[in-house]
């Protein structure tokens, strides 16, 4: 399969570049803590309204954070005149955007996870007994969010503006990444909790709508 | 152009028509009174508008299969009167909805829906005014009509599921329509869709004239 062989080298080049410059990961982090912690002055940060607001403003946080990590997924390749070599590079373009969004998903997986903790000390909410269910959850809403993202951000590296372009076209896009996302992590963090298939069924069919569009029509984004 | 013209007249008769039909044919409703015409004109805009980005989502894939720039013509001609007409529901909703409901806006499934659908579209028409190439222009766009569109069921989907599970007002109730109404309400229909029609003809000639202009432009540096 050239398709997963090639995916995975770009992978793997993905990788090493932010192991390199740990660039996205900490500003990343920084980000949404900032967030995090400016959110707790709205609102009392006790437990019963951590419960009912939290997962809506930590989702919020990831969404904002995401608009800005996803920013310079393509534009470093145009600014480094690296595309036309990663195009000449592979046998299917749709390799590149494959190795970008399972990139991206690790990054905005790794962060979440991160400040999730950050998030359930300081709110005062208890993560420990259903993380591998917020997981999931935040696996599939990650996986939603960088699809779109990642296609996205080859639009927006084309075009000016593209510091406001992004986060304008990818924040309406994810509406239907955004509530089911909320409620199912708002579920798991309630005194009974339970994991709400419906919601992630939504998320599902997000991820997988998207996934086989940019598959269908992908490569025609970069043409030079 | 005559036939333009011709054509022109027609919906604007029809628009007259059904003005008229709205406000002196059809009954007045019993417990809303007279504002609830305002019916007439809310509820067909917003399928008009439903119609138009159909439209609209046939030029985008028009436009990637064949990358002929009429199919792109099609798409943000179909696009910007798409918003016009999901903009009026937007304003006549409220105006409705403070006498019927006693506030202006309601979070309800319907009204957000319409609400983020009129934002993408909105975010479809500024992206296109910020890349300069006009082939580029076309294919990006036309890309962000198509995942556009197959944002809107999940769009439709997720916020019907989450509000269903919240309290709600009672937009529609199954009691089904007067008959004189519900015939109005389908005359307002074809009006509009016809008013639709004549829009987007009239901005997909507007875009040829620009093509031609610069084309000529074009030529006119070259010698």
């Amino acid at each position: 399969m050239p398709l997963l062989s090639n995916t995975a080298v770009l992978l793997r080049k993905e990788l090493q570049s932010e192991y390199r410059s740990h660039e996205l990961l900490t500003t990343a982090s920084v980000f949404i803590l900032i967030v995090i912690v400016l959110f707790s002055f709205t609102f009392d940060p006790t437990s019963a309204e951590s419960r009912q607001f939290g997962p809506g403003l930590l989702w919020l946080a990831f969404l904002f954070s995401a608009s800005l990590m996803l920013q310079p997924c393509f534009l470093k390749e145009r600014t480094n005149d690296t595309l036309s070599a990663l195009r000449l590079a592979v046998s299917d373009p749709f390799a590149i955007f494959l190795a970008k969004l399972c990139a991206n998903t690790i990054f905005l997986l790794v962060t979440e996870l991160l400040l999730l903790f950050v998030f359930a000390v300081f709110y005062n909410v208890a993560v420990l007994s259903v993380f591998p269910k917020l997981a999931l959850v935040f696996f599939l809403g990650s996986l939603g969010i960088a699809t779109t993202g990642t296609a996205l951000s080859a639009i927006s590296s084309q075009a000016r503006m593209r510091e406001v372009l992004l986060p304008l076209l990818l924040m309406p896009l994810l509406v239907p990444v955004l509530i089911p996302s909320t409620e199912a992590t708002k579920a798991l963090l309630e005194a009974e909790p339970t994991l709400r298939w419906d919601w992630l069924g939504i998320l599902i069919a997000f991820d997988v709508v998207f996934l086989t569009a940019l598959w269908l029509f992908g490569e025609y984004l970069l043409e030079e | 152009m005559a036939k333009t013209g011709i054509y022109t007249f027609i919906v604007c008769l029809l628009i007259g028509v059904t003005a008229y039909a709205s406000f002196y044919v059809a009954p007045t409703e019993s417990t809303m009174g007279l504002v609830q015409r305002i019916f007439y004109l809310h509820a067909p805009s917003g399928m008009t508008s439903l119609a138009a980005f159909l439209v609209s989502f046939i030029g985008s894939v028009g436009y990637i299969l064949t990358r002929k720039p009429r199919w792109d013509w099609l798409a943000v001609s179909a696009a910007e009167v798409g918003v016009a007409f999901c903009t009026v529901v937007l304003l006549t909703g409220p105006i409705w909805a403070h006498p019927a409901w006693g506030v202006w806006w309601a979070w309800d499934a319907r009204l957000t829906s319409t609400l983020v659908l009129w934002l993408l579209y909105v975010a479809f028409l500024i992206l296109r005014t910020m890349i300069e190439d006009a082939d580029r222009r076309a294919l990006v766009s036309a890309f962000f009509g198509v995942f556009t569109f197959l944002d809107v069921p999940l769009v439709y989907g997720s916020i019907w599921w989450w509000r269903t599970q919240h309290p709600q007002p009672v937009v529609f109730t199954s009691a089904g329509l007067d008959p004189t109404m519900r015939k109005v309400f389908y005359l307002s229909w074809l009006s509009l869709t016809c008013l639709m029609a004549l829009l987007i003809r009239q901005r997909y000639e507007l875009e040829q004239s620009r093509e031609e202009l610069r084309t000529l432009e074009q030529e006119l540096e070259a010698h």
